[in-house]
């Protein structure tokens, strides 16, 4: 071995990295991962400067959920590793992948309370899929595969790795890539060959069957098997938030999202279902409401990569661990071999039902020509611009909710939010990440101006970066969910939820930052300014969007209510 | 309900926090819990008594950790059970010698005697410690310690096979 292949443990991380295929890390820099920036400039990666590290987490998270790619973010100990806690629980909670990086003191002074000390693998324990603390410069080119290994096989999900200073100064080789071998980390991919024949029994029994699709069919890629089941099975489709984008809405099957603001027909689909595919999603409040009261006539198949998930809140007749998109063509080819050259059960009535339903209980807004602009009609309005070619970001809020109800998904990925931790301020940092990931593409993040307060400072990376994004944030000058929950079941009380006489100038902090700033007020002005907004693409674009303050979103299931009682109206409550 | 699981780990930093911190997370009860090593090279056995509704979704959950290697439900008859306990009994030099025969009777081992008490030391299955304690009772319990609940899987005898089946 010559001298040549010694090498720091800094740049043994950051060869590792690049073997990873890594392209871009988001991070913020400071005293105990100073050693691992050095090489970095070195290094063929692209690092974008956040200015905070729960920015730099989310842009990690917009990345990989724009690409299905493992995304990268480095900050420091003690501060740098505590900001960054907020994306890492939102990155477990939906299920996206991610590595962290933190820098840790020197070993020598870990558990002596040093500056910037915090014990982050212990902090990270409940918000990631597992984490490492290395305490080996030979170590660290091992664990960082591991890590990638672990974040995006399997139900993806973030893996932090912390390296103190010493470790990444300390001296090791560089060595060959070896494959990760884990005994305790083996995720089944293929389902079990007589459940999937039980499941496909069901189906073929079923008077009223729905495949309820979660977001583990894309993360899975399996869009494509999930069309060809649905149309072989000729049953309804029914998605979750995180799964917008998996089934295209203006398909006949499509009913859309369900849930506590979901589409009547959609929440009631799988209310009066009797049998009910979950495929790649976990049954979660949002979705079922009272879990005792949900769905209750309905056998249940249930297909996870995660065996947790089956039977975690509702018992599965079913269960099918396993790949969505692999599960999924298995279920195809079954059900062929079953029919032969029969053709599907017709479910006249069922599908029927489902007309009524959807036209009797449509979403819908109205918008008054001359009164305040709804947020229904900028999204529709958007929608009719781009043709619906874009990547759309929400925050959190009504404003998430308006989106995934009124924008028309046709693809994949183009659609990313904050699903199950709700943090608001996701959507301007995760809206860099996925354009950094996708830069052809049109990048829209619609926001809430509660949440765009939240992290507004990732405007002046989004400029210095060259990342042009456009942003519309839709000014209600208050917390418009809190404030939703607080007119229907507070007695109008609004406690803390009005952000205030003195709202910022948005487009004058636009352009502090670095951006062009606009402003609309009246709803004929949003066909314009929108398409003003997407002819300036060398600088990012926040459009303020002036809205209706008394809009409320429906239909609603409340919470822990049954799903039985879908809300239209407030009158209604 | 109550459950017994024994949970091959592997030997690592950190890995007995990630499964009892699971366990706070998760709301599920540790009566008791007691590590240590196993015959093989860098594995360990965390031996747990739970309270828990759902002993599948707490498995799925501790397979789940990554350092988790195998987790094992030993059903009553299936495995064999056993705790040490170390207990402190008053004793006057009057009760001295009731107290001592009658923890020889329960093949409790005299472990230190002092001026005013006795130490005695218990290892069996719960039942045989419990009975321990009723009957120590009315001398006067000053102190006692427990390891936590060891068990391991019987192996399984071919008339209990056939009977099985």
């Amino acid at each position: 071995m010559t001298n040549d292949n010694h090498i720091s443990g800094a740049q043994a991380l950051i060869a590792a990295l690049e073997r990873e295929g890594v392209e871009v890390v988001f991070g913020v820099p400071g005293g105990a991962i100073l050693p691992a920036y050095d090489p970095l400039i070195d290094g063929s990666m692209r690092h974008i400067l956040a200015r905070h590290e729960q920015g730099a987490g989310h842009m990690a998270e917009g990345y990989a959920q724009a690409t299905g790619r493992v995304g990268v973010v480095i900050a420091t100990s003690g501060p740098g590793a505590t900001n960054l806690i907020t994306p890492l629980q939102n990155a477990l909670m939906d299920s996206t992948p991610i590595v962290a990086i933190t820098g840790q003191v020197p070993s020598g002074s870990m558990g002596t309370d040093a500056f910037q000390e915090a014990y982050t693998t212990g902090l990270a324990m409940h918000c990631t899929k597992h984490s490492y603390l290395v305490t080996d410069p030979d170590d660290i080119g091992p664990v960082i595969h591991e890590a990638f290994h672990l974040a995006g096989t399997g139900r993806p999900g973030p893996v932090l790795v912390d390296l103190p200073k010493d470790v990444l100064n300390g001296m090791t080789e560089l060595r060959d890539q070896q494959p990760v071998v884990m005994d305790g980390y083996n995720p089944t991919t293929e389902g079990n060959g007589r459940q999937v024949r039980a499941a496909i029994e069901l189906l073929e029994q079923a008077e009223r069957p729905v495949l309820f699709v979660g977001g583990g069919v894309i993360k899975a890629g399996g869009h494509r098997e999930l069309l060809a089941f649905a149309e072989a099975a000729d049953a309804p489709v029914v998605t979750t938030l995180m799964a917008r984008g998996a089934f295209p809405d203006e398909h006949r099957l499509a009913l859309g999202m369900s849930g506590m603001h979901g589409s009547y027909t959609a929440t009631t689909a799988l209310q009066k279902s009797d049998v009910l595919f979950n495929i790649g999603a976990r049954f979660d409040d949002r979705v079922t409401g009272d879990p005792a009261t949900f769905a209750p006539s309905a056998r249940v198949v249930h297909i996870d990569i995660d065996p947790a998930e089956i039977g975690k809140v509702r018992h599965a007749e079913v269960p099918i661990v396993g790949d969505a998109r692999v599960v999924l063509k298995q279920l195809l080819r079954n059900l062929e071999k079953v029919r032969g050259d029969e053709a599907a059960p017709a479910r006249t009535d069922w599908f029927e039902t489902l007309a009524g339903w959807q036209e009797r209980y449509p979403l819908e807004y109205d918008q008054d020509p001359d009164g305040p602009i709804k947020v229904q009609y900028f999204v529709d309005q958007l929608q009719d611009a781009t043709g619906g070619e874009a990547v759309v970001v929400a925050g959190v809020g009504q404003h998430q909710m308006w989106v995934s109800q009124f924008w028309r998904f046709s693809k994949p990925r183009s659609w990313i939010n904050s699903g199950g931790l709700g943090t608001m301020g996701f959507a301007i940092p995760a809206a860099i990440g996925a354009k950094v990931a996708r830069p052809d593409e049109l990048v829209f993040a619609l926001d809430g101006d509660g949440c765009f307060q939240m992290t507004c400072q990732e405007l002046i990376t989004a400029a210095t970066e060259g990342v042009p994004i456009k942003i519309a944030v839709f000014n209600n000058h208050g917390h418009g969910m809190v404030r939703q929950w607080q007119r229907l079941f507070y007695g109008g009380r609004f406690s803390g939820s009005d952000l205030g006489d003195i709202a910022p100038d948005y487009p004058a902090l636009a352009e502090a930052m670095g951006c062009v700033g606009l402003r609309v007020e009246r709803p004929d002005e949003v066909g314009p300014v929108i398409d003003k907004a997407l002819a300036i693409n060398d600088r990012p674009v926040v459009i303020e969007v002036v809205v209706d303050p008394d809009e409320m979103v429906f239909p609603m299931v409340v919470a822990g209510g049954s799903c039985d009682q879908v809300v239209m109206a407030a009158e209604d409550l | 309900m109550r459950h017994t699981l024994s949970v091959i780990v592997e030997d690592q930093s950190g890995v007995l926090a990630r499964v009892a911190s699971m366990f706070a997370q998760r709301a599920f009860n540790i009566h008791s819990l007691a590590v240590g090593p196993t015959h093989e090279e860098g594995r360990s056995r965390i031996t747990l008594v739970v309270d828990a509704p759902d002993v599948e979704q707490l498995s799925k959950q501790l397979y789940k950790l990554v350092n988790v290697l195998k987790v094992t439900e030993l059903a009553p008859d299936e495995g064999v059970e056993s705790e040490i306990m170390l207990v402190r009994v008053a004793a006057s030099p009057d009760t001295r010698g009731t107290v001592v025969e009658t923890a020889s009777m329960l093949e409790a081992t005299l472990l230190d005697l002092g001026p005013t008490s006795v130490t005695f030391q218990v290892a069996g299955d719960p039942a045989k410690l419990a009975t321990f304690l009723e009957v120590m009772q009315p001398f006067g319990i000053v102190e006692l310690v427990k390891s936590g609940r060891v068990a391991i899987a019987k192996e399984r005898t071919r008339a209990a096979a056939r009977a099985a089946r």
